[in-house]
């Protein structure tokens, strides 16, 4: 199995996302420039965090015009599996690859601190090894984190099993202060139709190391990384 | 030619930053001030080579496609001879 983890201008988690595969998952992964367009030879395509484009016009919006986006909605479409993290769910959102969109958060501040989140299903190749109602500490650090949509992409999120990860206090509680960024209904991270486009705030990249003070995001890499080796 | 553009927040999406705006307007001490919601404004110089309707045309493609998210904003445009 072969991972690709593309680097955008600005792009600042792409190291992280790296380690993380070649460390941990222990594969074969490369750097995609934003202006390469090949992704023939790739089975995972992670969009990591970090302010493509300095988050001009709206965070993740100039992202989605690089050559690279036009060949990552092909290989979406062919099936393939797709991460984004942090501004790479934005860019996901922007690009229409997954509803709905991350405006200021509630509180107007950048947090970068960590959370607890919700897994609210294993249904998905990303959490499938992880347990429903779960949870996990992991780190956030966006200004632009907080979820929006309209109740009927809310409605279709909810009747289609899609909603992945919520915010949450230590014991799983949907309590309006573990609601750190004012997401609609506690949204931290949702999945495509097809379940194989998960976008995300919090970086499960940055909790893999108890030595990082969580380890916690090592069950999502677990997860992708056996869908994979099941194909 | 001059293309404006104006991109606004959709009616029933949070602005916390026209609520932080206007919080700081009224401990100025202004009053009257119901609602402060903030957008953005795009001047787009254009070469003289197109007609105004193509004009307006270009300008609502850009408006559409590039500076405005149909999920939480809304857009509009002026044309100025």
């Amino acid at each position: 199995m072969k991972f690709g983890v593309i680097v955008f201008p600005g792009s600042n988690c792409d190291h992280d996302a790296y380690h993380i595969i070649s460390k941990h998952v222990g594969q074969p992964v490369d750097f995609i420039w934003h202006r390469d367009t090949d992704l023939g030879t790739y089975d995972a395509i992670i969009i990591p965090g970090g302010f493509s484009y300095g988050d001009y016009l709206r965070a993740g919006a100039l992202a989605r015009f690089s050559p690279v986006m036009a060949s990552v909605k092909g290989f979406a479409a062919r099936g393939g599996f797709v991460l984004g993290i942090c501004n790479g769910f934005q860019i996901l959102c922007e690009s229409g690859l997954l509803p709905g969109a991350l405006i200021r958060n509630r509180g107007l501040h950048f947090i970068c601190r960590h959370v607890n989140v919700r897994v609210e299903t294993t249904e998905t190749p990303f959490t499938h090894e992880l347990k429903a109602g779960e949870v996990l500490s992991l780190p956030v650090a966006h200004a632009e984190g907080n979820y929006v949509c309209d109740d009927e992409t809310y409605a279709e999120l909810v009747g289609e099993d899609r909603v992945i990860f919520r915010y949450c206090d230590e014991r799983g509680g949907l309590t309006e202060e573990a609601n750190v960024n004012g997401s609609r209904a506690f949204i931290a991270g949702i999945c495509s139709r097809e379940r194989n486009v998960l976008g995300l705030m919090p970086h499960p990249e940055r909790a893999c190391e108890d030595l990082l003070g969580s380890s916690d995001g090592s069950g999502l890499f677990r997860s992708l990384a056996a869908t994979l080796a099941a194909r | 030619m001059k293309a404006k553009v104006y991109v606004t927040l959709k009616s029933g999406v949070l602005d916390p930053q026209g609520k932080a705006i206007q919080h700081s307007v009224e401990l100025l001490g202004y009053e009257g001030i119901a609602d402060v919601r903030q957008g953005k404004y795009f001047e787009i110089a254009l070469d003289g080579s197109l007609d105004e309707a193509r004009a307006r045309e270009l300008a609502e493609a850009v408006g559409r496609d590039v500076l405005s998210n149909p999920v939480i904003e809304d857009y509009r445009v002026e044309v100025e001879a």
